[in-house]
């Protein structure tokens, strides 16, 4: 328990093995799934909402047992018997859960004080954490007297304090506004990577999770449809949902064995793509350039709707050949205006197949 | 358009709600100046020329003194008892979702609508015998406990029913508390609010008892409003009044300092950063 402030925690691997859940009624939350989280990893599980994300955190957690043949093991050690009080986890919740009676020193100190720790050892162990979240000044407040990302803060605080093997974080920062939602997912993030624990992130905010985790698994449906670091998910998806999950994605239709028909061209696809009817291309990588085209290679678009979005500008394209209109992505300063007649590319190592599975 | 005639409405009710207020206003306290007064007139059939006198107070604490104090106790005995009963009970039907909790709820408020005479014979019959019991405080207290326990618990559990409640729960649970823990340094402080109102009720309720207490006491355990009626049956109608008064002078400072301390008791909590109520 009292480990010096700097040294590591333990790093815990999390292993788990089958686990399904089927609530009484028949519904089932998660299909049977296998994960594993490395020893100090943050990994983010991702989906919309009803994807058994939670369901899956709080497998993990102990709140809810996973059905006969699931297993849970933290380093090895078998914990799917223990519940939560015994498995030694951190948890943040959703709406945070502070104690409302209790101040922020004495929440932090909260599972401290059950565990018995000496009053001396509780109040030095209180402080090093509240340095740590940079609470200084605030010990005697209560959590109604806090702003939103206080709390957050302290919620985190008394979730590390005892030194979990796992640090569970449930919408960490769904309760903020926008603004502060930015800031304090990187400072989340930088705060997971000083403290080396292992952490399981819930969330279904694919920003949070690409700034916060290591890697992500992308849940849908009660399954885990792809793990995978962030960046190698964003660029090389393995499934059409993980493209359109992770950012934005437009479909493009293509017929059996031939190019892609992009107003009034045929594009020429890389044979990586396979037979793929269907290809998923980022807006920011369809190209557009006002008035006639440059070269070869560019297609003539009708611009649908221009929407200006501060950082940026997004075209709506009519293009021969696309049932769908194609969403660009163009600098702020595009100059380009509703109705106009614009030249469109997209460079063929940018599309994405939506794979076979898509036929499902 | 609509609103303006909504407002040009608002104004025109305005006097006619005023005077209708202030007319059942004066019909209701009318009577309490009326008892009030009569308990301090030397004799209520000649009217006030009769002068002013505090000798009927007199008579009356010398004669019923004993029940105040009695009923002052029996009141604060029984919110201990639906302390001690009703917020574990409350807890447990919060977080039971099985048939036979909603049918232990509604066995639970069946006093409340089951009139206080039938409940008294109930317990006469059952206990009757038990003499040390039957005429020992200890009966009307189970008596006042049976009635006024649904408050309690409904008050308490629809707290502890709350969502936040759950995660404080959760929470607490994560942090390596077992359940005695949890449960008495985070759920009941928690929910400290809900207890303090629901023992406001139950003290009240228990104060102003008569019914059960009627069909329950022996002489030697009369209550306030059992001595109350007594006074009524058998007194001048000048005691009678004075003994209302007497009641008015020892519940109301009770009172007030019951929602004293359940204010200082909320503003010391502090309200939840949760969703509440």
């Amino acid at each position: 328990m009292d480990h010096p402030p700097d040294r590591a925690a333990e790093r815990t691997r999390v292993d788990v093995v089958d686990c399904a859940k089927t609530y009484p009624g028949g519904a089932q939350a998660l299909q049977r799934t296998t994960l594993v989280v490395e020893p100090g990893e943050v990994l983010a599980l991702l989906g919309p909402s009803g994807c058994g994300k939670t369901t899956l955190l709080r497998v993990i957690a102990g709140l809810v047992d996973p059905d006969a043949g699931g297993r849970i093991a933290f380093n090895g050690d078998d914990v799917t018997a223990r519940p939560i009080e015994q498995r030694a986890v951190g948890m943040v919740f959703q709406h945070y859960a502070l104690f409302p009676q209790m101040t922020v020193a004495a929440n932090i100190g909260y599972g401290l004080r059950v565990r018995g720790v000496a009053p001396e050892a509780l109040r030095r162990r209180v402080g090093e954490v509240i340095d740590l979240v940079r609470l200084g000044g605030l010990e005697q407040r209560r959590p109604a007297q806090l702003s939103g990302g206080q709390r957050q803060r302290v919620a985190l605080a008394r979730a590390v304090a005892v030194q979990p093997r796992v640090l569970l974080l449930d919408e960490p920062l769904t309760a903020l506004d926008a603004k502060l939602k930015e800031a304090l997912r990187d400072e989340l993030a930088q705060l997971l990577r000083q403290l080396h624990i292992t952490a399981v992130h819930v969330t279904h905010d694919q920003n949070e999770a690409l700034a916060i985790a290591d890697r992500l698994a992308v849940m849908q449906a009660g399954r885990i449809v792809q793990v995978g670091r962030g960046e190698d998910l964003y660029r090389e998806p393995g499934h059409p949902f993980v493209a359109e999950f992770l950012g934005r994605v437009n479909r493009l239709q293509r017929e059996a064995g031939r190019g892609l028909a992009l107003g009034g061209i045929e594009l020429p696809c890389p044979p990586a793509l396979g037979a793929s009817a269907t290809l998923l291309v980022r807006p920011e990588d369809v190209q557009v350039h006002a008035g006639a085209a440059p070269g070869t290679g560019w297609g003539q678009a009708r611009v649908l709707q221009r929407t200006f979005l501060g950082d940026r500008v997004q075209l709506r394209l009519a293009v021969a050949g696309q049932a769908e209109a194609i969403v660009s992505d163009q600098p702020r300063d595009c100059p380009v205006a509703a109705g106009d007649t614009v030249a469109v590319t997209i460079d063929p190592r940018r599309l994405m197949a939506a794979a076979l599975e898509d036929a499902s | 358009m609509t609103r303006r005639r909504r407002h040009h409405q608002g104004r025109v009710d305005a006097p006619v709600l005023l005077a209708l207020t202030v007319a059942v206003t004066l019909f209701t306290v009318l009577p309490m100046l009326l008892s009030v007064s009569a308990g301090l007139t030397n004799n209520f059939s000649r009217g006030l020329a009769s002068g002013l006198t505090t000798r009927w107070i007199a008579e009356v604490w010398a004669l019923y003194g004993a029940t105040a104090w009695r009923s002052l106790l029996l009141a604060l005995a029984c919110v201990v008892v639906a302390l001690l009963v009703g917020v574990p009970c409350a807890w447990a039907l919060a977080r039971s979702r099985s048939r036979a909790a909603r049918l232990f709820e509604e066995l639970l408020t069946l006093p409340v609508a089951v009139p206080g005479l039938a409940t008294a014979l109930a317990l006469i019959l059952a206990y009757g015998q038990l003499r040390g019991f039957r005429q020992s405080f200890a009966f009307i207290l189970v008596g006042h406990v049976v009635f006024t326990l649904p408050f309690m618990v409904r008050t308490v559990s629809a707290a502890f029913a709350r969502d936040d409640l759950q995660s404080l729960d959760e929470a607490a649970r994560s942090l390596g508390a077992r359940f005695v823990q949890r449960f008495l340094g985070v759920l009941v402080p928690a929910v400290a609010p809900s207890i303090v109102a629901g023992s406001l009720m139950v003290f009240t309720l228990s104060v102003g008892e008569f019914n059960l207490t009627w069909m329950l006491h022996t002489p030697l355990t009369r209550t306030l409003p059992v001595g109350l009626a007594d006074s009524y049956a058998s007194m001048r109608i000048e005691i009678g009044s004075a003994y209302t008064l007497v009641f008015f002078i020892v519940i109301l400072p009770m009172l007030w300092g019951m929602q004293a301390l359940a204010r200082w008791i909320e503003n010391a909590h502090g309200s939840s950063p949760g969703p509440r109520r």
